[in-house]
């Protein structure tokens, strides 16, 4: 395995978040009944005309530029000519040779180094209808039909399914940033398909590639490329041969599988759609939409590094998702020590979020509330333990921590007379453990703080625990 | 030639047209007298033009993003040969 390399390339198909189709004014929205957001032009009647959808172009010029990509002074589409049921025209209005942007690129982090990830081109296209399948038919709902498409293709710059799922990850959290897409892959607003070949170490020729498709989630996208390359190694490990196929995941065995239909070389035969005219590209969008592009994720985990002082790692989880960079910033501007709100938002919130299949723009957690938590943890009004089960209240309830302290009575208690009477009880409820420690036992304190602790319901600062019971234990001895 | 009957059988095929023996023969002799025709285009000097991919002057056409009414599904699946509730039936497309 070790004598080989991995080589992939990623082609990601993006559902534009446009209200319309790209071609008509039907409408995009997901999940209508069957047929009902169709008209004559994405149901491919004769005599229709397209007419191209300007903010389809604007996400697309969107993505070009957060891509690194050289954005186009002139576009025009092509017909790709092809039959297949889903395709009502039977071309899909596509772009040949000049897309809309080449040679971008986007960076992803890999053992703690950025690694470049080139993105040959980025294109617009329509999308095709939707097929179902029974026994003995396949039926077609067109409503899908015509939906902006970008197609996203990376070089083949991928060594491993490692590289392949962090890629996937940094372009998903790029495209949310910029607002163009649900990027939803279970509804089928991202898709990805992976071309992948192995080679012996040295050698400069590229292997034979399959191509693989058929995955539904980033993990799916990882398993079927280490099967597949797994596969590939041992086929020319045993002196086979490679065939240059389409091939199929099957996520329930985790294998990969060359499709049953026959598999026909593709002639597409591209030619300029004479329906729709060329269109200056960077003159007419560019400027529109240079002021609506965001801070993006690399130069943000950047500024988090300089300007809260986090580490790499930390910065990159917080930037992964907008919305969690955001709410850092808010909780940030109250509270100063930015590294413990870090560690909240990426520990105890993080973990409930994940619980709960939440995200944190719909987690009911003021940026208030979390850091008028930390201040009364600095100022030993609460300890660090009963915060935690503060906040899991304070998300469920929606109120206010300093008002649920209140409420609930948690104030921390340093009363010394108040903690002298725990540890009375303590020491005379647990003589055997008392009689560790004066053997020489010395953890056998902690097993009597956690019962003081336990007693005073985890409201006794420990640190004065700890200190009454050593002195204590010390006179029974 | 500027076409050989394996090329006619060829683009037939992407076509989903099936020809006959002497159909094929026929369509290459027209095909062949077809672009042969073209071909003195080659002729022409063309230096001083600039490629293009559309024959009229025109640049720029678009529409904005709204959304406009779209046909009852009754009304657009109702010329389908086949039909399964309000989806279009075809024969069975072999996948995997
Ligand atoms: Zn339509």
């Amino acid at each position: 395995m070790t004598d080989y390399e991995i080589v992939i390339g990623l082609e990601v198909h993006l559902q534009l978040k446009t209200k319309s189709k790209v071609f008509c004014g039907c409408s995009t929205a997901f999940g209508a009944p069957p047929n009902t957001h169709v008209c004559p032009v994405c149901l491919g009647f004769p005599g229709s005309l397209p007419v191209l959808n300007r903010d389809a172009l604007k996400l697309g010029a969107k993505t070009a530029i957060a891509l690194n990509c050289r954005v186009e002074e002139e576009i025009k589409f092509d017909r790709k000519n092809y039959f297949y049921p889903d395709l009502p025209k039977a071309y899909q209005i596509s772009q040949f040779s000049q897309p809309l942007s080449r040679h971008g690129y986007l960076q992803i982090l890999f053992d703690g180094k950025e690694k470049r990830i080139g993105i040959t081109r980025v294109h617009l296209e329509e999308d095709t209808g939707k097929l179902f399948h029974t026994q003995d038919a396949s039926l077609i709902d067109f409503n899908r039909s015509g939906t902006p498409l970008l197609e996203i293709v990376s070089e083949p710059d991928m060594s491993s399914p490692e590289e392949a799922y962090l890629y996937l990850t940094a372009l998903k959290s790029i495209l949310e940033y910029i607002d163009v897409s649900d990027c939803n892959m279970e509804e089928g607003s991202l898709r990805c398909d992976a071309n992948v070949s192995v080679r012996k170490k040295g050698v400069k020729e590229l292997g034979v590639k399959t191509e693989i498709k058929n995955m539904n989630s980033f993990k799916a996208v990882k398993a079927a490329l280490e099967y597949e390359a797994e596969r590939q190694i041992e086929t020319i490990g045993s002196g086979g041969k490679i065939t240059q196929e389409t091939r199929l995941f099957d996520s329930a065995r985790g294998v990969t599988e060359p499709m049953r239909s026959k598999e026909e070389s593709h002639d597409y035969r591209y030619f300029p759609e004479p329906d729709l005219t060329p269109f200056d590209f960077a003159k007419n969008i560019l400027e529109d939409v240079k002021n609506e592009m965001p801070e993006l994720p690399g130069p943000k985990r950047k500024r988090f590094m300089s300007n809260y002082g986090l580490s790499d790692y930390d910065a990159a989880v917080l930037v992964s998702d907008k919305a969690m960079a955001d709410y850092f910033e808010k909780c940030a501007s109250l509270y100063r020590n930015s590294k413990i709100i870090a560690n909240w938002i990426m520990g105890d919130i993080s973990a409930y979020m994940k619980e709960h299949g939440l995200t944190i723009d719909r987690l009911n957690l003021k940026s208030e509330y979390l850091t008028g938590m930390l201040d009364m943890i600095d100022k030993g009004v609460i300890s660090g333990k009963i915060a935690k089960s503060l906040l899991i209240d304070s998300i469920q309830t929606g109120k206010d921590p300093i008002l649920l302290v209140k409420e609930k009575g948690l104030e921390q208690i340093t009363d010394a007379g108040q903690i002298d009477q725990a540890v009375d009880q303590v020491i005379k409820e647990n003589q055997k453990i008392v009689g560790d420690f004066i053997s020489g036992k010395q953890n056998a304190v902690m097993a009597l703080v956690g019962k003081v602790m336990t007693k005073t319901k985890g409201k006794a600062n420990p640190r004065k625990v700890i200190e009454m019971l050593k002195k204590r234990l010390k006179g029974e001895a | 030639m500027a076409i050989t009957k394996d090329t006619v059988k060829y683009a037939a095929n992407l076509a989903r047209i099936e020809l006959s023996e002497k159909e094929l023969e026929h369509f290459t002799g027209q095909l062949d007298r077809v672009l042969e025709y073209v071909h003195k285009l080659e002729g022409l000097n063309v230096e001083k033009l600039a490629p293009t991919s559309h024959v009229m002057d025109i640049k720029n056409v678009y529409r904005d993003d709204i959304v406009k009414e779209s046909l009852p599904a009754s009304e657009a699946i109702k010329n389908a040969p086949a039909k399964e509730g309000d989806l279009f039936k075809v024969q069975k497309i072999i996948e995997a």
